[in-house]
């Protein structure tokens, strides 16, 4: 690994900027990531910062069941986003179908429909746990592990 | 000239996916089509084929935020079917966890209006003081948000001697942030420049309209579930109906300010009457409810909460049909969104009058079918039904 690439991977450790896109969850998800954004968890103070556009996205943030109206949108806007890019399935729904499993307008899994880099378990996540899974992912890019 | 602009499924102004497609001329907005049908899932169906007490775990997650209404209308709708009503303790146990969320909802639902408005501070403000909520319905139900506390035939646990003096604590607390924050809105003029005379919604057309909760009480109307139709012993516990006269975006900031007034008032008078006793009934896990049919209400921070249920006398629901206050409330949006003679809307006040319904749509996927000028039935499979909502080719007449 040369000396510049290195670099690059540090500086964009320091700055995973995310995405949230809901692709059917409840919105106890969402209301826990956006409680990461605010005074009590600061997820800033990790570089983090919520984005509204695809295109300026490092990270997308997947909160529950994915389902069929909404499978095309994700991929297109997964497809929208710059290399490299990683994926956080946030939440039981996201992770595994959770409490709507069986239900006859959802996907099993969000893994089954673009690939997925770490999974925060919980229903609904906690604020906690989604720190710990950016931090985690966040030193895995900078070692290059993903 | 006119442009069709769309605005979603993913859009910075939301986090939900909504569509709208906006007509405009020039500035001015002439129609609006909404569609929220991208997180349909299908709980109905799914609730017909689970027994009652796995039932209530999807229902509440209907909705994350208003989840307590709707865990408690769900029980409601259950023990009347059993013929059973829940213990005098248990149901200020409910009324108690129902504010806190109400409270919840109002604080998340103005801290995120004033971001769409593009006052980030008072965001910032408004969800820190929200965390107190938080833990106070952590430290009472064992969960932030999905609280789980509701059962059938009462409440999952007791309250603690000790997290009823942290209660009180929390509740002097955020009354005395809110006068602030009132103080801060009623000074402010971005925020009055923004929100006043904007998205007007007159008495008439929010009845016209069907519009329930805080969204309807902003258009002077007074309409309150907990008062019209008293459903978990609120007619023993005193409170104001909070309306406002000008019908705009800032009566509708009003209303919900003055609602966390009424919340926190709410539950210091349940603290104080809370009678002993059992806090929940002993009903076994899996059990059969006698045939017939029941339907309970419950005014949800957004507004009315109707869920319908059908027994056919087996240990699951033949029918259950959720009614959502967003749902409701989505009709007069697009009215409110229309320009028409002198009321004119512009783009830029789309945030502010979208936001001001306090749209959940989690709760409001539907489909919905309506071909009135042809008065022709259709037919359709599963798999037209896909192709038609992912080619969004609804033929225009």
């Amino acid at each position: 690994m040369g000396i510049a690439e290195k670099l690059v991977r540090k500086c964009r450790a320091r700055s995973p900027w995310i995405l949230l896109f809901d692709t059917g969850a409840c919105n106890a998800c969402d209301l826990e990531i956006a409680a990461c954004l605010t005074p009590r968890y600061d997820v800033e103070r990790f570089g983090v910062l919520a984005r509204g556009s695809p295109r300026h996205a490092d990270i997308l943030v997947v909160t529950g069941p994915v389902t069929r109206q909404a499978r095309d949108r994700l991929i297109r806007i997964y497809e929208q986003m710059p290399e490299p890019k990683y994926v956080v399935a946030a939440g039981t729904c996201a992770t595994s179908g959770g409490v709507y499993w069986g239900c006859y307008n959802t996907y099993p899994s969000l893994d089954s429909i673009i690939p997925v880099h770490a999974y925060v378990s919980g229903c609904p996540v906690k604020p906690e746990a989604i720190l710990k899974a950016i931090s985690i992912l966040v030193e895995k890019i900078e070692r290059g592990e993903v | 000239m006119s442009f069709e602009i769309p605005i979603g499924p993913q859009h910075p102004i939301h986090v939900e996916p909504l569509m709208l497609r906006l007509t405009v001329e020039g500035e001015l907005i002439v129609d609006v089509d909404v569609d929220v049908s991208y997180i349909h899932k299908g709980i109905e169906k799914a609730l017909e084929t689970r027994p009652y007490i796995q039932g209530l775990y999807l229902v509440e997650r209907i909705c994350g935020i208003c989840n307590a209404a709707h865990s408690l209308c769900y029980c409601l709708n259950i023990e009347q079917l059993l013929g059973k009503e829940a213990p005098p303790r248990a149901k200020y146990l409910r009324i108690i966890v129902e504010e806190l969320s109400r409270i919840h909802s109002h604080l998340l639902w103005l801290g995120h209006y004033f971001h769409t408005l593009g006052f980030e501070t008072l965001f910032m403000y408004f969800w820190r003081d929200r965390e107190r909520v938080m833990d106070m319905l952590e430290l009472i139900t064992g969960n932030r948000v999905i609280t789980s506390y509701n059962t059938i035939g009462g409440v999952r646990r007791d309250l603690a001697p000790e997290a009823e003096q942290n209660l009180r604590r929390a509740l002097d607390y955020i009354e005395e942030r809110m006068r602030y924050y009132e103080k801060v809105i009623d000074s402010e003029p971005t925020i009055l420049a923004r929100t006043q005379g904007v998205g007007i919604l007159k008495p008439e057309d929010a009845v016209k309209m069907g519009a329930v909760g805080p969204h309807l009480r902003a258009s002077r109307i007074k309409h309150d579930i907990r008062l019209d139709d008293p459903y978990s012993g609120h007619d023993e516990v005193p409170f104001n109906v909070v309306t406002w006269d000008t019908c705009d975006c800032y009566a509708r900031i009003k209303v919900r300010v003055r609602e966390v007034y009424e919340c926190v008032n709410m539950i210091r008078y349940a603290l104080d009457h809370i009678p002993s006793g059992d806090y929940r009934l002993k009903i076994p896990s899996f059990f059969k409810t006698p045939p017939g049919e029941s339907l309970a209400r419950v005014e949800a921070p957004r507004g009315e909460l109707v869920h319908y249920s059908i027994s056919d006398g087996g240990e699951k629901p033949y029918r259950y049909r959720v009614r959502t206050p967003t749902l409701a409330n989505l009709l007069s949006v697009t009215e409110m969104l229309r320009s028409r003679g002198d009321y004119e809307v512009y783009i830029a006040d789309v945030p502010a009058i979208l936001g001001g319904i306090d749209p959940c749509i989690c709760c409001s996927a539907r489909i919905v079918i309506t071909d009135e000028a042809r008065r022709r039935r259709m037919t359709m499979t599963l798999d037209d039904i896909i192709r038609l909502s992912r080619e969004r080719r609804v033929e225009k007449r």
